[in-house]
This record gives C-alpha cells, sequence and structure tokens, in this order.
C-alpha cells in the first residue's frame, strides 16, 4: 500500500511551482483579465505541461495522477486561460482521435470546451471542443459573441457553430468529460491554498486592538475549520486520479466526490479568507479576489458540489451496488 | 500509488473476517457503559485475546501478531464491518499502550502488557480535573515524594473519568513538583485502583449510561515504578499519547465507514428524497474522505513525514463527521428517532466527540497555529 503522489509526481509539482513563481505572478494574473496570456502558455508549452498526458515524442507521456499535481500547482499560481480544458481535457483527446491541431502544445492554440451555450474562455481561445452526448467535436466555423464574467480571465462566450465529429470512442469522451470536473478539482485545491496562504500571512501581520488579528479565535478558528475542508479534499483528488489511470469502474464515483469536496472546499475558502481580510479584501486593488473569483466560477464549473453529490447518491441509493 | 494489498495484507484481512463471522455475538451486547454490559463486553474481551485479535499490532510476546499497520486498519474496518462490540478496554490499549512501548522500562513493558492485552488489567485515564479540562496543565492534583517508603503519595481528584467506575487501573499526571507551574513539574503515573486511599464514584453520561467516574486519591502511596517515562517529564509523556487519540489509532475509519455503509443501508430500505439524499452523499464521501486522509497519514509516517499538530485535523473532521451521519440517520427514522436504539445512542454518543481528547476548540488552536502557522495569542 502506498497512498499519495509518488517522487516524479511531487518533483514535477514541485518544479512547476518554482516555475510559476515567476512566470506567473498575480500582475500576469490580473493582466489575463484583459488579454490572452501569450508569454505564460508559451512558456507552459515550452515546459511540456500542455502536452503532459500526451505520447511521447509530441508529449511527456504521463499520467492523471501527474497531471493534478500539476493542476494544483497552476491553481496556486491562477493561471489564466483553459488550462484544465487544454492540456488535461482537449490534448489526450485530440491525440487520439489523431487531430491534434498544431500550436496546441507550444501554447499557441488555446481550446475551450462547450457544454453548455455559455463556454468559458471562448473569447480567449482559438478552438472550441464540444462535448455532448458522448460524442466529441471540433468546431470549424465559429464566432464566440463575448460575455462578461466576473473573472475577466474566464472570458466567456455565447458560441454557435458545426463541427467535425472526431473519431474516438465514447468511452474516451467520458474519460474527458471525468477529467475536466477532475481537472478543476486540482486547480480548486490549489487556488483554495493560496487563498489561505496569503490570509495567514495578512491575519499575521494586520494589528488591531494592538495584536495581530490571527490571534483571535473569532478569525484562527474559521481558516483552520476552512484548512480541515481542504485537507480532506486533497487525497479524494488523488485517488480520483489514480482510479483514471486504473480505469477503475467506480471513477465517476470518485470523480464526482473528489469535485464536490473542492468546490466546497474552495467556496468556504473564498469566504472565509474574504472574511478574515476585512475591508482590505473587498477591493479589487487587493490580489484575493483574483483567486477568489476563479475559485467562484470553477466551483459551479464541470458540475457544481450539488451536481456532483447527486451522482454520489444516485450511485448509493439507487444502484445495484456491492459492499465496498 | 499503489492502493491494491499485498497477498500477505489480503490474506491477514480474511482470517479476521472469518474469524469475526463465526464469534461476533449474534445479538449486540448491552452497552459497556453499564455494569452488566461491562462484564459481557470483558467476557468477549477475553474471547478476542484467546484468539490473538485482541492487540493486533503489539508482538507476540505480548499477545499481539506483530501486524503491520495496514494490517491493522484493515483488521479495524472488517471488525466495524461485523458489527463487533464496542471495545472496553480501548482507553488502555490505544493511549496508555502506545505511551508504554514509547516511555516504559522493559519491566514494566512486560509487567504490564500481557495483562492488558488479556482484558486482565482495565485502564482508565485520569487527565482531567474539576478545574482542569481544557486548560490541562492547571492540574492541582500532586505526589509527594516519600523518601522513606521509595515511592510517591497521591493526593487529588480526577473526574469525567470514561469507565472508571469499572476499570481496575488508573493512568494520570500528578504535580511532583509543589513548586511548579503549568506543564513543569508534572509526572505520568499508573495507578491500581484498589490501593488504599482511592474512591471512585460513577455517574451517568449524557446517555445515561454510568460511563463516567469521579476519583479521589487521598495520600495514595504507589511504588517508584508507577512513574512512567520519568519523574517530571509528564507532560511530554501525556502529549505523545495525544496524537494516538486524536488520531487513527482510537478513530480508526472503519468505524465511519461501517456505520455510513448502515446509513445507506437504512436509506434504501425505508427510501430518501431530497435534501437527505444529498446528505447521505456527503456523509458518505466524509467518511470515504476520513479514510483516504488516513491511508496518506499512514504513508507519510511510515516514510517519515509525520507533520506536527496533524492528528488535531483527524480529530475536527472525524467528530463532527460522526455527529452529521448520525443526524441524517435520526432525520431518516423520523417520528422513530427518540426511540431507543443504535441511532439514538450512537448520536448521543458522537456529541461527546467534539469534547473529549481536548475540545475542538483547542484543536481548531492547534491546527492555526501548528498547521496553518497563525500567531498565538499573548505571544507576539
Amino acid at each position: 500500500m502506498f497512498f499519495g503522489l509518488p517522487t516524479q509526481a511531487s518533483d514535477l509539482q514541485a518544479g512547476v511551482r518554482d516555475v510559476l513563481r515567476a512566470a506567473c505572478t498575480p500582475a500576469q494574473v490580473r493582466a489575463g483579465w484583459t488579454e490572452r496570456p501569450v508569454d505564460l502558455w508559451r512558456s507552459l508549452g515550452e515546459l511540456g505541461l500542455l502536452g503532459l498526458l500526451v505520447s511521447e515524442p509530441d508529449g511527456m507521456g504521463l499520467d492523471d495522477v501527474v497531471a493534478v499535481a500539476v493542476l494544483q500547482e497552476a491553481g496556486y499560481a491562477g493561471v489564466p486561460g483553459p488550462l484544465v480544458e487544454t492540456a488535461y481535457v482537449a490534448a489526450p483527446l485530440l491525440a487520439a482521435a489523431g487531430a491534434l491541431p498544431r500550436g496546441l502544445l507550444q501554447g499557441t492554440a488555446l481550446v475551450a470546451v462547450q457544454r453548455h451555450q455559455v463556454v468559458p474562455y471562448a473569447a480567449h481561445a482559438d478552438l472550441v471542443l464540444q462535448i455532448s452526448d458522448g460524442r466529441a467535436h471540433l468546431l470549424e466555423d465559429w464566432k464566440p459573441d463575448p460575455m462578461a464574467t466576473v473573472d475577466g480571465s474566464r472570458a466567456a462566450g455565447r458560441v454557435v457553430g458545426t463541427g467535425v465529429l472526431l473519431d474516438v470512442a465514447p468511452e474516451q469522451v467520458e474519460l474527458a468529460s471525468l477529467r475536466g470536473a477532475l481537472g478543476s478539482a486540482a486547480f480548486l485545491l490549489g487556488l483554495a491554498r493560496r487563498m489561505l496562504d496569503m490570509t495567514v500571512q495578512y491575519v499575521s501581520g494586520r494589528q488591531q486592538f494592538g495584536v495581530p488579528v490571527g490571534t483571535f479565535q473569532a478569525v484562527k478558528h474559521p481558516l483552520a475549520d476552512a484548512l480541515v475542508g481542504w485537507e480532506f479534499a486533497v487525497p479524494a483528488v488523488h485517488r480520483a486520479a489514480q482510479s483514471l489511470v486504473d480505469r477503475d469502474p467506480d471513477a465517476g464515483l470518485h470523480v464526482a466526490m473528489a469535485k464536490a469536496l473542492a468546490s466546497d472546499a474552495a467556496w468556504t475558502i473564498g469566504r472565509t479568507t474574504l472574511q478574515a481580510h476585512g475591508a482590505m479584501g473587498y477591493t479589487v486593488e487587493y490580489d484575493l479576489h483574483l483567486f477568489a473569483k476563479r475559485a467562484w466560477a470553477m466551483a459551479a464549473d464541470w458540475g457544481t458540489a450539488a451536481e456532483h453529490r447527486d451522482t454520489v447518491a444516485r450511485t448509493l441509493l439507487d444502484e445495484e451496488r456491492t459492499a465496498r | 500509488m499503489d492502493l491494491t494489498e499485498s497477498p500477505a495484507e489480503a490474506s491477514f484481512r480474511a482470517e479476521a473476517r472469518e474469524w469475526l463471522a463465526q464469534n461476533v455475538p449474534q445479538n449486540p451486547l448491552p452497552s459497556g457503559d453499564t455494569r452488566e454490559g461491562f462484564e459481557q463486553h470483558l467476557q468477549w474481551e477475553r474471547t478476542l485475546h484467546a484468539a490473538r485479535w485482541s492487540v493486533v499490532s503489539w508482538p507476540a510476546a505480548y499477545g499481539g501478531r506483530d501486524a503491520s499497520v495496514w494490517e491493522w486498519l484493515a483488521f479495524e474496518e472488517e471488525y466495524y464491518r461485523a458489527g463487533a462490540p464496542q471495545r472496553v478496554t480501548q482507553n488502555g490499549i490505544f493511549l496508555l499502550a502506545p505511551t508504554l512501548f514509547a516511555f516504559g522500562t522493559p519491566e514494566q513493558q512486560d509487567r504490564l502488557l500481557p495483562r492488558m492485552s488479556a482484558a486482565q488489567d482495565l485502564w482508565c485515564q485520569g487527565w482531567s480535573e474539576p478545574g482542569a479540562g481544557s486548560d490541562l496543565a492547571s492540574l492541582t492534583s500532586r505526589a509527594v515524594r516519600d523518601e522513606q517508603a521509595g515511592g510517591w503519595r497521591l493526593s487529588g481528584q480526577k473526574t469525567w473519568t470514561t469507565r472508571g467506575a469499572f476499570c481496575t487501573h488508573l493512568f494520570g499526571l500528578f504535580r511532583s513538583d509543589g513548586e511548579s507551574t503549568r506543564h513543569h513539574g508534572l509526572t505520568y503515573f499508573l495507578v491500581p485502583l484498589n490501593a488504599d486511599g482511592v474512591t471512585v464514584r460513577g455517574f451517568a453520561r449524557l446517555d445515561g449510561d454510568e460511563g463516567f467516574a469521579e476519583v479521589w486519591l487521598d495520600d495514595v502511596f504507589v511504588a517508584d515504578d508507577a512513574v512512567l517515562g520519568g519523574v517530571g517529564e509528564g507532560w511530554r509523556v501525556a502529549m505523545a499519547t495525544t496524537g494516538s487519540e486524536r488520531g487513527l489509532t482510537l478513530r480508526s475509519p472503519g468505524r465511519f465507514t461501517a456505520t455510513v455503509d448502515r446509513l445507506v443501508q437504512l436509506a434504501r430500505e425505508r427510501g430518501a428524497d431530497g435534501s437527505l439524499r444529498a446528505r447521505i452523499a456527503q456523509a458518505w464521501m466524509d467518511a470515504e474522505a476520513y479514510r483516504l486522509f488516513t491511508l496518506q497519514q499512514v504513508t507519510a509516517t511510515t516514510n517519515g513525514r509525520e507533520r506536527q499538530g496533524e492528528s488535531s485535523l483527524n480529530k475536527l473532521f472525524w467528530s463532527e463527521l460522526d455527529i452529521r451521519l448520525h443526524e441524517v440517520a435520526l432525520d431518516l427514522l423520523g417520528p422513530e428517532a427518540e426511540l431507543d436504539g443504535p441511532w439514538s445512542k450512537g448520536f448521543l454518543f458522537s456529541l461527546s466527540g467534539p469534547i473529549y481528547a481536548g475540545t475542538n476548540e483547542v484543536q481548531r488552536n492547534i491546527v492555526g497555529e501548528r498547521l496553518l502557522g497563525l500567531p498565538r495569542a499573548g505571544r507576539t
């Protein structure tokens, strides 16, 4: 028995964290609200992060466990743009279909995924992958009708277009959908951890009544509870990733659990850390909102916590199941 | 990541499952927190011991099977899945024994551990006092040196002592340096409850069972070999066991995964809709998350990467999970929830979770300060 990230994954995770600390500063996250993050995405391509799950020599030929470790770090940095969609959902699916577009692995072709009428990142994307009813299409003739989003970097748009059916099995389309939810869960863990770390630093320095406000239990205890939620979501994300690697028949259940726990943890952490900052956090000049607004959007995207709980409830209560 | 059991682990689990299937009493025993129930639980403990299932992770010489922590987790899962009785010996084998293994002399280990695993000596914990609950370091029970007799004289009052009225021995903290304050000058003592000067009075907990006791010590003599871990070292020795009490040793995930499986079964029998379905799903996910967190924790610990204060995360999580999953069950039962039964009993017991082993308020301080790195009050 061994539960947790293997050395390869934790090493890569640490490496990505170091690189993104310099390559994706809060200023760059902020810039991603108004423009396409061109340079950052080229760097992601050079690092090989867009081809994590594409087999060598084009990609790195790694697996879902490594992918969630990397996506968590990307979340910690707040990487703008459709990273989960491009690197984790689209790249392996398009590679399987033999239709990997030029530039995708280099970071010059950003992929948005359409599952509803409103498509996150459509205004910044080069390609739109449409997933519905177990089939996937790559849209050819499309144009986004941009829509303002609470997090400007989400750059959503309404998309209408027709596409080419990808030559992939329904199981692979299903896998791509599960990866969208799980990748978002991992990214949310990173966003949430960043908000917690920022907040610990803030309340340790901010003085009121002559002491750091972080010494007050009214501030400390909600943050401790927020950490508890985060800590227990992490292994759920790691297990779901391993279940995808193993093609575990319960992988869908495990992904639903991971996304539900990560969404709830990130949502709560957004609320708690904003409150702990007082009025300082209630401004767009301070960086916290860059991470909080992304977290709120991603907590709802690829299935809300409530939808995933419903999936779990159906499995537990309506299906024939043998004991664990 | 490798979540498959080795052949040895799988066969250990299978052996445990088979033995439990044949030996777990068909009808649930009366509560082990009553005098009558306690006796019946002792019989069960002796059955466990005879088949060497009472302390699987201990060395064979002390009645165990030298089981790995993975095997121990598997045993716990099978134990609770089989609906086996509560462990009335738990405070000895899960709280005192880890301390004895870490700090006891070979003589103490050889003398005490076999009797503990055989349920001959029954241990209760003597930490809390009327004036020292969350603030344990304010305790005032004292130990005075008796040089002539070669030992110590203990005086004071302990309270909220679980199953104290039925146990034979107490492990507790006493102030051995009269000049000391707070966590200095404390010593960890092992005290037979039949010694002269000991008075025990049982009293009922919230669930109505006589699960608590007050223990008065009036000039009780104990010899030098009753000191565990050195004179004046009591705080350090005691804190070494809090990890066991808050963490996975006392509250292994098998307990919660088994309860939540019964909850799902109840919901399937009675039908559940609307918000109840979501709460059942959440309870199941939480129990599962606790199991996964534990696997991660055991992996880290076996690789020497234990985090200070981590058991406080466990404690906050399992204690609140336990309440939530019982609350869902009570809502499923509706008007029948008030009837005395396993769910109502379990609910009342779950309410103690955020209180014992250090209140959750104390745990939140520990999590905030040691794991998040928040500043401590009064030490800016």
